[in-house]
């Protein structure tokens, strides 16, 4: 088995798509470095550079005097309190919330990642997997050794999710060394809140408490992986029952794109919420962004992509090992 | 064991359509045996029922003693073949395409894929990338390929095509040497009666999904000899071969009859005794173009 992955990378690697990725990765993540280095100038500009720890300050003792006031909800009081205890700690540490450093960019970046632009990358990588073997004739070779079907496809799946890996790792380690020649490479320990729930219409901050943030950026890329891992195995088996590439990146992409464009208006179209491509961005669960549709949590999503995953994953194999080869 | 590859009642059916009806033949140890037949009649099908890529609707196919369907693994393991074209990776060198293959077969030492490299004469080019290389070092690579594994049967779809004539010549040398020197069976499938004529030692002829013939290329060829009369004048001719044998053709001062080498001389006598003038007298060797007209009565695909 080790051997049939070995090969299979060595594919990927020889087609030299992961470099590809990593090389459109870096330019895009430049790219997005400038732009957020531009807007913090702006903001920098706006509020007088040496004056955020006075405004800051003043944020305080404006929290402090409504949570002294009489006539606010328990609730409430305890989100205050949060914030309160996030607003000190930038002061005591020195930190400017308007200027983060590399980790805040890596987060903000993943979360705005996880519906597009990684999906889109993996299916860079994954969409030739089986299409291109059958549209190069190579599977012909590979199908006629001493060697089960199934564990054939069980190997290219395998070097799927190392590549997926490798993309999310690059994915890091890119945005992390290119925004921090910007922005500092500190700021793992900065107090971020979570804990969000939605509750019918309303936002439900019971829960909201506060986590460092290297806590809530491993959280965001495990969720970002399995985001990743879903759309790997559902471009995978369009790999597996489609010859062409293009027309698997085609499907996919559309699915992808039909995707972020229903999110915005399938409110009430309640039964939409299991297409998988309306559950992409896991994220929002963390940093508490409103989801699409009423209902539908964290445990819903990650529920409905792991039965897309699932069932694309049984259909692949299923038509891989049965089908004849013309 | 001297029978390598045996066909029993192979049928394979698509929808309603039967494409193979029933196919039965075997190979032997050392032998090239010829697959013949026009496009559409079914080669490629029975092929790749043969080394596994497509399922068969019945019959049953034992390689070295192995059913194919049942112990696949091990069934497979002596086959080596090239389906249709030798496709390998572009992007990968010739060294890397071998080592690719030999990581899925068991136990091939660095040592083998030199062995096999040196076999088809690749060595000067194994370390370019396959994309550079002309059609006929990817045909000889596919071969070090199916080679790898030290199959007892080689399995060749169409091994000369687009080959220019000195390839097709070093390719149907080659195919001889692993026969009679490695032992091998050889099948081979064409639709160049030449080729296989060349070839093989024995043949199957293949028309619209069933076996018409299977027979030695000589006897085929010799079943079908003929002679051609140049005669004076020809209706007294006609007469007198009438008797002895079948005319198959008269036109103008020429004449065809079967080939019997006993009784051709005691025809001529006739002949001559006749007052016939017989300027020429020609045994004519068919060849398996005119045979597989023949039996197929010119078919085309439909």
């Amino acid at each position: 088995m080790t051997d049939l992955v070995y090969n299979e990378m060595l594919k990927i690697i020889r087609k030299k798509r992961l470099f590809i990725i990593a090389a459109i990765t870096a330019v895009l993540v430049a790219l997005f470095t400038y732009a957020q280095f531009k807007h913090v100038q702006d903001v920098q500009k706006r509020l007088g550079t040496a004056d955020w720890r006075t405004q800051l300050q003043q944020q305080i003792i404006d929290t402090q005097n409504r949570l002294n006031s009489s006539g606010i909800d328990e609730e409430w009081r305890k989100f205050l309190q949060i914030r309160l205890q996030q607003q000190q700690y930038y002061l005591d540490h020195n930190i400017n919330p308007s200027a983060p450093g590399a980790p805040t960019f890596m987060r903000t970046f993943v979360e705005n990642a996880i519906d597009l632009f990684l999906p889109l990358m993996v299916m860079v990588v994954v969409a030739d997997l089986v299409s291109s073997e059958a549209s190069g004739g190579t599977i012909k070779l590979l199908l006629t050794r001493p060697i089960k079907r199934w564990k054939i496809l069980l190997s290219k799946y395998i070097a799927m999710l190392l590549s997926i890996s490798f993309i999310v790792l690059s994915l890091v380690c890119l945005s992390w060394l290119i925004s921090g020649a910007v922005f500092g490479y500190g700021g793992w320990n900065l107090p971020l809140l979570t804990g969000f729930t939605i509750q019918g219409e309303e936002l439900n901050t019971a829960n909201v408490h506060l986590i460092s943030q290297w806590k809530y950026l491993l959280m965001e890329l495990g969720l970002a992986w399995f985001v990743a891992v879903v759309v790997g195995t559902l471009t995978f088996m369009l790999s597996v029952l489609i010859r062409s590439t293009a027309a698997v990146m085609g499907v996919m992409l559309a699915a992808l794109i039909s995707g972020a464009i229903l999110a915005n208006m399938v409110s009430s179209w309640e039964s939409a919420k299991y297409f998988f491509m309306v559950n992409l961005r896991l994220t929002d669960y963390i940093s508490g962004t409103a989801p699409p549709i009423n209902g539908m949590t964290l445990g819903f999503s990650m529920s409905v992509l792991a039965v897309w995953g699932i069932a694309a994953l049984l259909v692949a194999f299923f038509v891989f090992v049965k089908r004849d080869v013309y | 064991m001297t029978q390598t590859l045996v066909v029993e009642d192979l049928r394979k059916k698509i929808g309603r359509k039967t494409i193979i009806k029933g196919l039965s033949f075997s190979l032997k140890k050392g032998e090239v045996f010829g697959f013949l037949g026009p496009n559409g009649a079914g080669k490629t099908t029975t092929i790749r029922m043969l080394v596994g890529l497509i399922k068969p609707s019945a019959g049953r196919i034992t390689i070295c003693g192995y059913d194919l369907q049942r112990q696949f693994t091990k069934a497979i393991r002596h086959i080596g073949c090239i389906v249709e074209n030798p496709e390998l990776y572009p992007y990968l060198t010739g060294w890397e395409n071998l080592e690719h293959f030999a990581r899925m077969l068991p136990d091939i030492s660095k040592e083998r894929i030199t062995e096999v490299v040196k076999l088809v004469g690749l060595q000067n080019r194994i370390h370019d990338r396959v994309r550079t290389y002309s059609l006929g070092m990817r045909q000889r690579l596919g071969i070090a390929q199916a080679l790898l594994g030290k199959p007892s049967v080689l399995i060749l779809d169409e091994p000369t095509n687009g080959l220019d004539p000195i390839g097709i010549r070093e390719m149907r040398e080659f195919i001889r040497f692993l026969a009679e020197k490695e032992g091998l069976s050889v099948l081979v499938s064409s639709h160049l009666l030449s080729e296989i004529q060349l070839m093989c030692d024995r043949v199957a002829i293949l028309s619209k999904g069933s076996i018409i013939r299977i027979d030695t290329v000589d006897r085929l060829l010799k079943e079908q000899a003929r002679v051609v009369w140049k005669v004076e004048p020809l209706e007294q001719a006609k007469k007198q071969l009438e008797s002895e044998t079948v005319i198959l053709s008269a036109q103008a001062d020429t004449l065809i009859t079967y080939y019997e080498k006993e009784k051709l001389a005691a025809w001529n006598e006739r002949l001559v005794q006749a007052g016939v003038k017989v300027s020429q007298m020609e045994p004519k060797l068919p060849t398996l173009e005119d045979l597989f007209i023949e039996l197929t009565g010119g078919e085309t695909i439909d």
